[in-house]
Order: structure tokens, then sequence, then C-alpha cells
């Protein structure tokens, strides 16, 4: 019998969120290994057109779990519609994008369902017979191997960028819309409009060059030095996120989850240990240069090229040098 | 108003950490300290308190190590602690954790509980949810501000890519801190005096253990990860480095 698999897809206002694609296809390649068929989901109000979208892909069905009251989203409106349905449609996994939203209800849903959710999973393997999800630990020092113990459904949220979305395979699914109503009660919270702080000022998703600082820079005056090579490469100044948390450079620089995804053709990282947080954030970088004391430091995992050593002599003696390359001397 | 705040000891920042022999754990002969958006949560809860007045109590699992982050915690004002101390908390998965910690809390009662949003070694990123399914209680993640309202508290939640979103949430309630939420404190010298008299309550394992289920997820082994890129490490004094540097940008990224 195939083994039946569930991907709970995100959507905000009534457009996909390009991540839930993604775990589409870490779906279809499970599936394809141990003998699946793929279903999806996707809740909130006035979901009739992401439906298509998805419908679009390759799976035996979608799911349209609509209510007005999934409008908005709130973690209680969406455990109750997931239990009511997951009550009547039996899965063996239960796959989903580690999407803030994600994060904050994927854990009540697993153990309302008495079961557990294996978080952040950037990658599978499957052993005879059974299945080993890989999730970084130590803040991506190591990778942990980890297997479900117990009966499922088992529940995975798959790291952003971990599958690449652009390779879910195409198909034609039906669509089976299901009206929920959520009893009055169930919602205790009430969430308003999502808004942006201020304009964002730079928009660093179109810098060429970036040089970021983090942590290693140790104290606000420092970051001068590396503003100075900035300057030198006509790029610019970007943080992770404890530099600006710190109030050193304002928030509009921060590289990450919660900040800014950029794509520069080049990426120096001073004194960055590398996070996943920050990682996720300029991955996508041509050519990555990092700088830091830690030689252990998850950053050289990605780097293209790596200096240990102290950045507070190197950065001054780069930045010199590249004023006078560029000078012609 | 009364918060709980759930502290979690992690390995140092900086700590060089080693597999142990049989692969599945890091060596634990490392320096420790408090993980940092728990340290942003006890911030929070004290301020909440020094607004609104009330206690704050602070809780942790973990060996007997971990007592360091509750006198420190002590030591910048809040009131208790419990310590949930057993080395059985190591590696121990967030299901259990938040069992044992709601176990712990059986007969008292609390406005909010507070926990970090993530931790910086495990990185589950959902006790503070679990906990919030076992008490029944609404809770909120990732929050960056919080206002007392008269029917509860007015929350400021971020989402991805610089968003956020305002909520109202009835207490009691569970929430999940953001780091820079707030400016941290020091502990001061008198508050580390006077945390040498606050009360520490012990609970072991075993006085949890029956509210505990089997490890849902088990670690089947810890590695070093597989390298995706191959990384070029440059060696050498500061010129030689920034000479080099300069080659590649020249030669190889091309940026000028």
């Amino acid at each position: 019998m195939a083994e039946m698999i569930l991907v709970i897809a995100e959507q905000h206002a009534g457009h996909l969120n390009r991540v839930s694609l993604e775990t589409v296809a870490a779906a279809q390649a499970i599936a394809k290994d141990i003998g699946g068929t793929v279903e999806i989901a996707i809740l909130g109000s006035g979901i009739g057109s992401v439906a298509q979208e998805l419908a679009g892909r390759q799976a035996a069905k979608i799911y349209a779990l609509a209510s007005p009251q999934l409008d908005a989203y709130t973690a209680d409106a969406y455990v109750y519609t997931l239990r009511e349905f997951l009550a009547t449609h039996s899965y063996k996994l239960i796959l989903l994008p580690h999407t803030y939203q994600v994060r904050d209800f994927a854990p009540s849903l697993a153990l309302a369902l008495g079961t557990t959710v294996i978080s952040d999973v950037i990658g599978y393997k499957h052993e005879n017979g059974k299945l080993i999800f890989t999730r970084q630990m130590f803040q991506g020092k190591f990778a942990a191997d980890v297997s479900f113990a117990g009966e499922g459904p088992y529940l995975v949220t798959f790291q952003n960028a971990a599958f690449r979305g652009d390779l879910a395979a195409a198909g034609t699914a039906p669509i089976e819309t299901l009206n929920v109503t959520i009893p009055d009660g169930v919602i205790r919270v009430a969430a308003h409009e999502i808004f942006q702080e201020a304009k964002q000022s730079v928009d660093l998703s179109q810098a060429e060059i970036i040089v970021a600082v983090g942590r290693g820079i140790k104290e606000q005056k420092n970051i001068a030095l590396a503003e100075a090579l900035a300057t030198a490469l006509g790029g610019e100044l970007a943080a992770s996120r404890p530099i600006c948390d710190a109030g050193w450079l304002p928030l509009d620089r921060q590289i990450g989850s919660s900040g800014q995804t950029v794509a520069p053709k080049l990426y120096i990282a001073l004194g960055i240990s590398g996070a996943i947080q920050h990682i996720v954030g300029m991955k996508g970088a041509r050519s990555i240069i990092a700088i830091n004391k830690d030689a252990e430091a998850p950053i050289f995992e990605i780097a293209d090229i790596g200096i240990v050593g102290n950045l507070f002599d190197i950065v001054p003696a780069l930045t010199e040098e590249i004023q006078k390359a560029k000078a012609g001397v | 108003m009364k918060i709980l705040v759930c502290l979690k000891q992690v390995p140092q920042k900086d700590a060089p950490l080693k597999l142990n022999e049989s692969g599945t754990w890091i060596r634990d002969d490392i320096s420790y300290e408090v993980n940092e958006p728990d340290a942003y949560a006890l911030e929070e809860a004290l301020r909440q308190k020094e607004k609104h007045g009330g206690e704050v109590v602070v809780i942790t699992a973990g060996p007997t190590r971990a007592q360091q982050v509750l006198r420190e915690a002590l030591a910048k004002g809040a009131d208790r602690a419990i310590h949930l101390e057993d080395d059985g908390f190591v590696g121990m998965d967030a299901v259990n954790t938040a069992r044992a910690l709601a176990a712990a809390l059986e007969g008292e009662s609390f406005d909010m509980i507070f926990t970090g949003l993530q931790s910086d070694d495990y990185g589950f990123a959902q006790t503070g949810v679990l906990l919030a399914e076992l008490l029944h209680w609404p809770h909120a993640t990732i929050i960056i501000g919080i206002e007392k309202t008269e029917s509860g508290v007015r929350l400021k939640r971020e989402l991805e890519a610089g968003h956020y979103q305002m909520l109202d949430m009835p207490l009691p309630c569970v929430l999940t801190i953001q780091s820079g939420i707030n400016k941290l404190r020091y502990a001061t010298l008198i508050g580390i005096k006077q945390a040498k008299n606050k009360p520490v309550k012990r609970l072991t394992l075993a006085d949890v253990q029956g509210k505990l289920g089997k490890n849902l997820q088990v670690v089947e082994r810890l590695y070093v990860p597989v390298k995706q890129k191959k990384t070029e490490m440059l060696e050498g004094t500061s010129v030689e480095l920034a000479k080099k540097l300069v080659e590649k940008l020249r030669n190889e990224v091309r940026v000028f």
C-alpha cells in the first residue's frame, strides 16, 4: 500500500509562499523512494487561485481548507482545522516548510496528534526501509541524523532552500474544497494587519558587493574598519542580527531570516560565525570570503575563500591594498 | 504580573565543541552560558515586573552545572528559582522537556511564561509552544514587544523579511521571545549578594518521570557536516593575505 504523504502549503493574502514548492519537491522525492503518494493541503480564505497553482504540480489531490476564520493566521484556528481534517485523513508523513508561521503551530499540532515534529530539516536518507532526517545542531557546527520513534504521523519541517522548488514535478491534481467552520471560543487570539516598520531605506538585494560584520567585530567603533573596506570596494555595509540588536547598525542592514535576503557577486563576512539564521540570507552569493578567528566557525562551510585570523589586522591591510590596486599603484 | 521564565544553559558561543567517542553527543568539558534569547526573555520579565509589579520566577532543566544560569538570573532580579536537576535532561526531546517543565509547575500559577524563541544548541524552536499546548494556554512566537492591556497583552510578533504583526492575547499565555526585544542589564554587586539568599527549589527527574513518555525522536548520530563547497583557505601575514585577496578579487571574483 502506498504511504500517504501530506504537504501543508503556506499562503499569505492569497499568494503562495514559494517555499511551499520546496516542500512539495521534498515530498515528491521521498514518495519516489518509499513508494508514496503526495497530497497537498492549503488553508485560508480566498484560496481558490493558490489551490489552482498547487494543482499544477504532481500530486494526487489538493485540499483547499477554506474559512473566513482562517483569513488572518492564528495558531488556534490552524491547529483546530488540521486536527479535524486529519481525523478523517490518514498520513504517514506530514511535511511543512520551516517558516515563522509553521514554527508557531506545528509543535502544537504534533502534540495534539500524539506525535512529534522534527524541525528545520536540511535533507533525508532512506536507509534499510527507515527514513532518517538530517538537521543542524549546535548552530550548524554539527549535523544530526534523526529518526522517529513510535507511531506516526511524523511531522517534518524543511529549512528554506533545502530542496529546489523549481524542481517540483508538474502535473494536474484535482482540487477538493472543504469549507471549515471553527466553533466559537477556539480562536483565543485577535490577529491584526501585517505591516512593515518603516520603508527600508537600503535595498541590499540589489547590491553587487556586500561587506557584512558579525559579533567578531567586538565594539561599535570597529565597524568603521568594515565601512572603510566597503567604501574601497564600492559595496554596501551589512550585518548579522546581533549587531543590529545592539543598535550598532540600523535594522535595514540586517541579513538573514528576519532581515534581507541577498545574492551579491561578492560577500565578505567579517567576524560572522555563520549561524543558520544568517546563512539563509546570504548563501546565494556568488563568491563568499570569510574572515574569522575561529577555524571551526560554520561560515567556512559555505565560504569560497576562508581566512582564519584576526580581522582587526587583515581588514585595514586589505582596504589599503584595494585602494592601491584601484588607484593603479 | 507573575511571570515564569524558562532558561537553558548552552555551550558558550566560542566553546570548541568536540564529539564524544561514540559520536552520539558532544563532550561536556566545555564552558557554558545562558541561551541568548532566554537572556532577553528574562530581561523582558524583569521589565514587566518593574512596570506592573508581581514576581519573576526562573526555571531550568539540566545538570548541576545549569544552576549557574539560575544564580545569574536571581542576581539580575528574579525572585526565586526552580531547578529540574538531572543529567537526564541533556539530549531530551522537546516534548519531554516541555512535559517536565509543566510537571514542575504544578501548584504554581502564572500570568505569563516566557521562553527564548529557540536554543542555540539543539535549535528545536518547540519547547515554549509545546508547553502552551500542554497547559492549554494560548501562545505566540518570536515576540518583539509586549504591552499590558485591560484584557491581557498586546504583542508585536516578528514575521519574515522585516514584517510584523500585532496580536491581542488573553492571560495566561506562553510567549517565545526574540533576541533584541530589549537591552540586557548586568547583575549588580548587591544583586549578586542578595541572590545567595533567594530560594532555589530542586526537583529531580524522578519527581517528574511519571509525566514523561519515551522520546519520540532519536538522534542516531552526530557528525561534522559534509562540506558542500570547496573552501580555499589562505594563510600568511596580514599584508600577504591582503595581496592574495586583491589578486583573487581582480582575477577570479572580478569586482575590479
